[in-house]
């Protein structure tokens, strides 16, 4: 979606302010709100790209005015609703009110170090071949779907240069539906500063970003 | 926030979703035990053993696995290699995907707006922010990881620390280091 969450290029937001020894957590809160989500993958049933279009389908006004970890918190009672694990008046009550729902699994604490080992790989077999290949010139497309995407606006219609071919993974656009996994061949697209940003780029930097096929056109 | 997380976890540890414990040790996981002193292990090593070097640079994750990292946000590693001439940054404009395994969570200003938007238009003025400062004619390269591919910087080998064994060099490894927002540090810093 072309929402608050694809910030690249916007001006307005100020300085980068590093935090000198800035803690993990900055509240115990927080904590929860990490270790909740996590927790709650297996569980909750989503995958990855379904949480990540959960945090960015908001306003801007709402987006830009929450934390990282009130993002995060929000999506996830958003996600536990949409899924009816919680209901509403429980979270009013802050009690289990009705029976729970079955799940397929539960995080047990020694399952913990093991599940955070094996990760979440997004890599497929297949017996295609990429399109592309090093040093291809291509153009990313003008696409503005409503829905989770991962190509920024600001390389949408720019030609580019595929640095490498990277494999064959899970297309995001197509998870975040519920659309299945759909995978495609994913690829390294390098692109220069003056080329996404006019005569005011800098002209000593290049830009990569990690676009799957179907985001792609040979410019050739 | 304490309310409202409080009272969410109450109801998922009574619906029998959640395992307090487990909760308790991912908290404990992230808070302690996995962070950027794996990614400065790794770098460490490439600086001081050739072949590891070359590994690692062909095929990020199978040498950083060789050490025992990786798994989430970490099955698929990439590692980048700042020279005099190239100063590699890494940034995930669309929300804040970080190589966990090796440098364990984000900071709040990778993950904030300011970070985000400038860093893919204009790199020297965030490094400025850090008090960085590269010669004009170095070569900048951002990489937006919008993948789950996740990147950690190879920051050049200080000079003054020939014979350093690799417990000494990680000290001089930081955080920013592998992001791509600072040096390593000076011999002269440690002291």
């Amino acid at each position: 979606m072309n929402g608050p969450q694809d910030l690249g290029g916007m001006d307005g937001f100020g300085p980068v302010e590093p935090e000198p020894n800035e803690p993990v957590f900055h509240d115990d809160w927080e904590k929860r709100a990490f270790a909740l989500t996590l927790a709650m993958g297996m569980p909750g049933g989503w995958n990855i790209d379904q949480s990540r279009f959960a945090r960015e389908n908001r306003s801007p006004a709402e987006y830009w005015s929450m934390s990282y970890y009130q993002i995060w918190f929000a999506a996830l009672e958003r996600m536990l609703k949409e899924r009816a694990l919680i209901t509403d008046d429980e979270v009013v009550a802050g009690h289990s009110l009705h029976k729970p729902k079955p799940v397929p699994r539960v995080l047990s604490p020694g399952d913990v170090l093991k599940v955070l080992h094996r990760g979440g790989p997004t890599e497929r077999p297949t017996n295609t071949k990429p399109a592309f290949k090093p040093g291809n010139a291509v153009r990313a497309k003008n696409i503005n779907p409503p829905t989770h995407t991962r190509l920024p606006r600001y390389v949408r219609g720019h030609v580019g240069t595929v640095d490498r071919v990277i494999g064959f993974h899970v297309f995001p656009d197509s998870n975040a539906t519920g659309a299945g996994e759909n995978p495609q061949w994913l690829y390294t697209v390098r692109f220069e500063g003056r080329e996404l940003w006019g005569p005011d780029g800098d002209p000593t930097s290049q830009v990569s970003v990690d676009a799957w096929e179907s985001y792609l056109t040979p410019a050739d | 926030m304490q309310l409202r997380t409080r009272a969410l976890q109450t109801i998922l540890t009574e619906k029998g979703y959640i395992e307090q414990a487990a909760i308790d040790e991912l908290i404990e996981t992230y808070e302690k035990k996995i962070g950027p002193r794996n990614g400065a292990q790794v770098v460490a090593k490439a600086w001081t053993d050739p072949k590891f070097r070359k590994w690692l640079f062909e095929d990020g994750t199978a040498a950083i696995g060789s050490l025992g990292f990786g798994g989430r946000s970490g099955n698929h590693l990439v590692a980048l290699e700042n020279t005099p001439h190239v100063h590699n940054m890494v940034v995930c404009t669309l929300c804040s995907c970080y190589p966990w395994a090796v440098l364990g969570l984000p900071p709040l200003w990778y993950k904030s707006a300011p970070y985000r938007s400038r860093t893919v238009a204009d790199p020297r003025g965030v490094l400025r922010d850090f008090g960085v400062a590269l010669p004009k004619d170095t070569e900048i390269r951002v990489w937006d990881s919008t993948a789950e591919l996740r990147y950690m910087v190879v920051p050049m080998r200080p000079a003054g620390t020939d014979g350093w064994t690799e417990d000494k060099l990680v000290e001089l490894v930081t955080r920013d280091s592998m992001i791509g927002t600072g040096f390593a540090k000076s011999p002269k810093d440690l002291r």
